[in-house]
């Protein structure tokens, strides 16, 4: 691999190797292209962003602007104060925590009796979790089960229980402790060990990448969850940050002009500003986590996956 | 060596008792318990909680009181009037989507494959995985933002060009559009890491020596690369068709309002107004058990159709 990559650089700054012009043309059209994909991808988050931090003169008067000429930070202090963000990103959190731990833990024990090729019952278990990828109750039912049967309704639990297991990441881990090299196992029952000092000593040690990018998997989708939250949650003061964002927008914008005048008037913070804002707010934590999400989801377990 | 267990020596142990194996592994057991109890009580009682499809439930006689009523709730939804719309409506979405969303991250995949410069290519997926892990809430919260008739820069975009500004959310013939469009923002990006991780194990020296032989552009994406990728495609088409109704109801949900509802009532959207919003349960877990049905049937026919044609499948 070194060798080639000698190579490319030398014809990326002789033109060593002898390319025709219509693909070199090729080369600039591709380039160009996948520089355009990649920022129409963030340019919205560029323009709610640099939107969040202007003043209500500037956004009415120009339409597109990527650092505002005046710096301002009253949408977030109106949005701080008023719009229950901050109580939303608790709730958010507190789920998101509670419910990435739940998960790792069912998870983990769940797909280790099932990696060993020798474990009794391993194919009925396994036909049994690859049916729920097929089938499943649905909607509807769910939600009688959950709500009469186990009385889940406006619970946090409601939203942290029905995902502990994630059929598709058990199987990840399961094909991830399939890989750790039997010798070690062998060695420790020599030992004397049994299967719980095993996994716990010997097992999770070695899997803390496939714990991470599992983990950031779960903690990515209870926080983006917003449709079970919608169904199961009655009370405000429980809603996560995704309902309260959803509310906000919603209202401002059905809302519209009339009452843009009217905060002018009353010298509020801008309407649009604050709508921004609090995009920003709840899209924060996400880009914050970002460079740890690429890291491990990227790497070695999207491979394994398709192994598996 | 005595010690050793015989179960770890081969796959099939020379039969030992149960009773024994269960004695020495009983952790496995222990360690399988949450899980089971997991299963059974969120995954298979919903199944089970299917036998209101077949009755006419109410919340106060429960699942043993309700009466019994056999196929009559899936008759009422194939025979209620919203029907023919629900079906278009969710076909039609899914088409486009098999249309425009199935093969953008395959074309998006092979583009970035063309690129030399590892430092470029990086960054550019680096900066096209993020939609992903963003919540629909959000992408609602962007598109709202971007696209409103008030004060959306989209909109204003049009209404220099064109004269005039075009309500995109609220009109249902742009419904479509705009959902596979959110979708195709969204999503595309990250779908090229299941086709790049498929490219990554092609052998390099097979380019160089086609290369060597003469072999142009096209001839290398049509005898090396598509072929490495045949059996990720097949793969991701048996589960694309499998989803063929399953609409995303979140996103459908978000984007949806009372001037496009006619071109944004799906399966999904339809069980959650009748079944939660109006509290017509039975005939709700009527349409998505049918709904269910469907989709097992499709996901185990493209596998049966993919298997037969000599590709692995899934299953």
């Amino acid at each position: 691999m070194a060798s080639t990559a000698k190579i490319k650089t030398g014809r990326h700054r002789k033109g060593v190797i002898k390319r025709s012009t219509g693909d070199k043309v090729a080369d600039v059209i591709i380039y160009v292209f996948l520089a355009l994909v990649a920022i129409s991808t963030v340019l919205p988050f560029i323009y709610v962003i640099a939107g969040s931090f202007a003043t209500e003169k500037e956004l009415t008067e120009k339409a597109f602007f990527i650092i505002p000429e005046v710096w301002s930070l009253n949408a977030y202090k109106y949005a701080i104060k008023t719009a229950n963000i901050m109580r939303g990103l608790r709730n958010s959190l507190i789920i998101t925590i509670l419910g990435t731990f739940l998960c790792m833990v069912f998870s983990l024990t769940f797909a280790y009796p099932l990696s060993k090729p020798h474990f009794r019952g391993r194919n009925f278990f396994l036909n049994m979790v690859i049916f729920t990828m097929l089938f499943g109750g649905g909607m509807i039912p769910s939600f009688i089960v959950f709500t009469r049967l186990y009385k889940l309704y406006d619970s946090w639990w409601a939203l942290i229980l029905p995902g502990l297991i994630s059929p598709f990441n058990m199987i990840i881990i399961k094909n991830f402790f399939q890989d750790v090299p039997r010798e070690l196992e062998e060695a420790a029952y020599v030992d004397g060990a049994n299967d719980l000092h095993i996994f716990s000593k010997i097992y999770l040690p070695l899997s803390k990448p496939v714990i991470a990018s599992i983990s950031l998997f779960y903690a990515v989708g209870y926080w983006n969850g917003y449709f079970n939250a919608m169904i199961y949650l009655k009370t405000a003061e429980k809603f996560t940050i995704q309902v309260q964002l959803r509310s906000i927008i919603l209202l401002t914008s059905s809302i519209d002009e009339t009452i843009m005048d009217f905060y002018d008037l009353n010298g509020a913070p801008p309407d649009k500003a604050v709508k921004m804002a609090c995009t920003v707010i709840a899209t924060l934590p996400i880009l914050i986590a970002y460079p740890f999400i690429q890291k491990y989801f990227t790497k070695g377990v999207m491979v394994g996956a398709v192994k598996g | 060596m005595s010690k050793k267990d015989p179960s770890l020596a081969k796959v099939k142990p020379k039969k030992m008792p149960f009773r024994i194996y269960f004695k020495r592994h009983k952790w496995l057991y222990f360690l399988l318990l949450p899980g089971l109890i997991y299963f059974i009580m969120f995954r298979y009682m919903p199944m089970g909680g299917l036998v209101i499809a077949f009755q006419e439930y109410s919340p106060f006689l429960g699942f043993k009181g309700s009466k019994f009523v056999g196929l009559d709730q899936f008759r009422k939804f194939f025979n209620t009037p919203d029907f023919p719309r629900l079906f278009k409506n969710t076909l039609g979405i899914s088409l486009l989507q098999l249309l425009f969303f199935f093969p953008a991250p395959i074309i998006l995949s092979l583009l970035l494959n063309e690129v030399r410069h590892q430092g470029y290519k990086r960054t550019v997926q680096t900066f096209i995985y993020i939609p992903h892990f963003i919540s629909w809430v959000i992408v609602a919260s962007l598109t709202y933002q971007l696209f409103n008739v008030s004060d959306g820069i989209i909109n204003q975009i049009i209404a220099s060009v064109s004269g005039h500004k075009v309500d995109i959310l609220s009109r249902s013939d742009m419904f479509w559009g705009l959902i596979v469009g959110q979708v195709v923002w969204k999503e595309t990006g990250y779908g090229t890491i299941i086709f790049l991780a498929a490219l990554s194990g092609v052998d390099q020296e097979m380019y160089e020596a086609a290369r060597i032989d003469g072999a142009n552009r096209w001839q290398l994406l049509w005898y090396i690369t598509l072929p490495a990728l045949k059996g990720v495609i097949v793969m991701m088409l048996i589960l694309r068709v499998g989803g063929l109704l399953n609409t995303g109801y979140e996103q459908i949900f978000l984007m949806r309002n009372d001037l496009n509802v006619s071109a944004a009532d799906v399966f999904d959207t339809y069980i959650y107004t009748r079944g939660i919003v109006n509290g017509r349960y039975s005939f709700s877990a009527a349409a998505g058990m049918f709904k269910s049905l469907i989709g097992m049937i499709m996901v185990l026919s493209a596998n049966w159709v993919a298997k037969k044609a000599g590709e692995t499948g899934i299953y």
